[in-house]
């Protein structure tokens, strides 16, 4: 059964449609991207999930049971725009958002602690959020985040404002979280953590949604058929199976030769075709990425807004 | 319901562990009656070392004459008027009258020369004394006698009673009950400002920080603002409830030093009238004045709280917040002109009435009426309405403060206030 399903989700606002008839099902245990680019609607998909805001029309449904004010303890939400009060302890802070989340005094603390501690933060206790470092507030976000260990936990960016180092010990975090049975739902516009995290993804696009599918079953569908080959001893040309895209020097004498194929065919034809002609050394399947589907899919919609989505 | 309990706790705990809440609440009742206390000193000082002022004068009518008073001392100086007045400009005298030669029926021509322009109850003063003079002549040529004319003056002094409802008498002091009245509405006017704009000022720091989704990711926005208003105004009470507690000690002792000084310097009679306002300030129902202090200030915060919530969240900065404030102060600023010229004017009057019972100035104004006593009729009313009113305005607030709070960047006036208003959840 799904952890998650939102069905004919509507909401607008005056004129303006954020979303339209959206749903889908978010499997429980499973890193959930939930992508699109900047105004697409995830931000106001993710506060109806939240309850901060009521949909127009449509339902969710939180194990199988009508989304209610009793599942509040059950999520943790890192919203993109997020920050603490600057004038209150580390300590007294996250007991605070802990005891809202539904943990009582003592086990705030004790799971408070513990999290500091893991996070190597603990001498941070006593101290005030406004003398913390960005990167240690985020990690104090966190940490309130997941402590009342929440069944669904919804990041919004998580990854803003970390160095690379803690970004990894973030990574490893919500990897762990996962392995212990929490589904979590991850937005953003960085395509190589979706590539690295993800294990499926929804896309939403000018308040509709246009993808939705496992990571695997998404870039299979996604396949184009492009092989890189690289070799020595001539150069690939067209021919009535397959079109070379582009060719260039990598350098030691090799070159390297994208081309297009029939996505369906056995690409055993295909090598056995270049087979005669040079000297392979290397021969791999140009599998698009996350990145490629997204600018592809966006292009498809909306030619304009591919510039913005990449730079954010 | 516990959570708003979580919010309340916050906001009072996180203000009343400031230093600057400490220092406040411990300083203002030493500063206040130390600065009172010093303005009194001065002043008497002031009386007691008043020099006696040189006034010349120019009498050309042998119908008045001028005896030299604790204030003043006359000096006769010789006419013309332009010579006299020279020598006027050349003395350091303080001022010069002429008096011409005049008629009993028709006393006209009496002028007054000072350097600066003399306060209005000083040149009343001369006239009275004139006037006086004139009118004693005109007794004596209708025929009375001096001792006849000795006889006709009667000092009256007026004790005022209010008569309670029970049928006893209450002695009354228009003066106290003027200075309770006086103190009691601008209190409450400065702790609704005070503790309005902390209001705001703590949504629009949480709007800033950006703490704000993820708190109303785990209570209902109206939950939050309520919580901080009503946080905000439990550091208020406790704050007035240890100023009464400390300035009733500050004040018992001020007695005993003053009611030892009394008894040793101050003439009888004097005693006995500063006895009887001290038993004034004794018979004024303190338990009553308190209560309704406290409500008026708990139903005025609360009307005006929910209106300053609704600013801070719909604003980023305390400066977008200005335009928003006219509003909103602007009755509490006729409140207060209300009470200077309507209430302590007549404090039964039509407008002073109106004032009182309209939830948006009744806290200020029925708070300066009620030392003059108010029928329980109209407290009871003016109560009932402050209390919809400010169930009123939470309501409205918390249907602009749910939006506000997360709408960041957005350009906000009056006419996406009302949007908002309307805008379904």
């Amino acid at each position: 059964m799904s952890l998650l399903k939102i069905e004919n989700i509507s909401k607008s606002y005056s004129a303006h449609k954020a979303l339209q008839r959206v749903s889908m099902e978010i499997p429980q245990g499973v890193i959930f991207g939930l992508l699109g680019p900047n105004g697409a609607g995830k931000t106001t998909l993710i506060r109806i999930i939240n309850q901060i805001i009521e949909a127009d029309s449509g339902a969710i449904y939180f194990e199988g049971n009508q989304l209610s004010e009793e599942h509040i303890r059950q999520i943790g939400y890192l919203p993109e725009e997020r920050g603490l009060y600057k004038k209150m302890k580390v300590g007294e802070q996250l007991v605070y958002l802990g005891q809202l989340r539904g943990l009582s005094l003592k086990e705030a603390t004790n799971r408070g602690k513990a999290w500091c501690e893991k996070l190597s933060i603990r001498d941070w206790w006593g101290k005030k959020v406004e003398d913390l470092s960005k990167g240690m507030a985020q990690k104090i976000q966190f940490i309130s985040t997941v402590m009342h260990e929440p069944k669904l936990i919804i990041l919004d960016e998580p990854f803003s404002g970390f160095d690379p180092v803690n970004a990894n010990l973030i990574k490893d975090e919500i990897l762990e979280l996962r392995e212990k049975g929490s589904t979590i739902i991850f937005s953003t516009h960085r395509m190589e953590s979706v590539e690295q995290l993800c294990d499926h993804i929804a896309m939403i696009h000018k308040s509709e949604k246009i993808l939705d599918g496992s990571k695997l079953d998404v870039k299979e569908q996604y396949r184009d058929g492009s092989f890189a080959i690289e070799y020595k001893s001539g150069t690939i040309q067209s021919a009535p199976e397959f079109e070379v895209l582009s060719t260039e020097e990598i350098g030691r004498g090799l070159q390297r030769t994208i081309v297009k194929f029939d996505p369906e065919a056995n690409p055993n034809e295909l090598l056995k075709q270049l087979l005669g002609q040079v000297e392979i050394h290397s021969f791999i399947e140009q599998v698009p990425n996350m990145n490629d589907i997204f600018i592809q899919l966006v292009k498809d919609e909306d030619p304009v807004l591919i510039e913005e989505a990449i730079t954010n | 319901m516990n959570k708003i309990f979580l919010i309340i706790q916050r906001e009072f705990m996180t203000r009343v562990k400031k230093k600057s809440f400490l220092l406040a609440t411990i300083l203002v009742p030493l500063i206040f009656p130390a600065v009172i206390g010093a303005m009194v000193y001065v002043k008497m000082q002031e009386e007691k070392n008043k020099e006696q002022e040189t006034v010349f004068i120019l009498n050309e009518s042998d119908l008045v004459s001028f005896e030299d008073s604790e204030s003043y001392a006359y000096v006769a100086v010789e006419g013309p008027i332009d010579s006299a007045k020279a020598e006027y400009n050349s003395s350091d005298a303080f001022a010069l009258i002429y008096v011409p030669k005049i008629d009993l029926e028709d006393p006209s021509g009496i002028t007054f020369y000072a350097k600066t322009t003399p306060g209005v109850t000083l040149v009343r003063g001369f006239e009275k004394n004139i006037e006086r003079q004139l009118r004693d002549r005109k007794l004596t040529l209708a025929g009375l006698s001096d001792d006849q004319l000795d006889q006709l003056k009667t000092d009256v002094s007026i004790a005022s009673f209010n008569l309670l409802e029970t049928g006893d008498e209450q002695k009354s002091d228009t003066n106290s009950t003027f200075w309770i009245s006086y103190v009691m509405g601008f209190l409450i006017y400065i702790f609704l400002f005070a503790y309005g704009s902390q209001v705001m000022q703590g949504v629009i720091e949480e709007k800033s920080s950006k703490i704000v989704e993820v708190i109303v990711s785990t209570v209902r926005p109206l939950q939050m603002m309520v919580g901080k208003v009503i946080g905000v105004a439990s550091v208020g009470i406790v704050q007035f409830v240890i100023w009464m507690v400390l300035m009733s000690v500050i004040w018992s002792i001020g007695i005993s030093f003053l009611g030892v000084d009394l008894t040793s310097t101050v003439p009888a009679e004097e005693q006995m009238k500063s006895n009887e306002i001290l038993g004034v300030i004794a018979d004024v129902n303190w338990t009553q004045i308190i209560l309704l202090f406290l409500f008026y200030f708990l139903g005025g915060y609360l009307l005006y709280g929910a209106l300053f919530a609704a600013v801070g969240s719909a604003v980023d900065t305390p400066a977008d917040a200005q335009q928003f404030m006219m509003p909103i102060m602007l009755p509490i600023i006729i409140s207060l002109m209300g009470l200077f010229l309507f209430v302590f004017e007549e404090p039964n009057g039509g407008p002073s009435f109106w004032l009182s019972i309209i939830p948006f100035t009744s806290p200020i104004v029925m708070m300066g009426r009620v030392g003059f006593g108010v029928p329980a009729w109209e407290i009871a009313l003016s109560m009932v309405l402050l209390v919809a009113g400010f169930i009123f305005t939470l309501w409205l607030a918390g249907r602009i403060y749910r939006i506000g709070i997360l709408m960041h960047g957005t350009k906000v006036n009056y006419k996406v206030l009302a949007k908002w208003l309307m805008m379904k959840n």
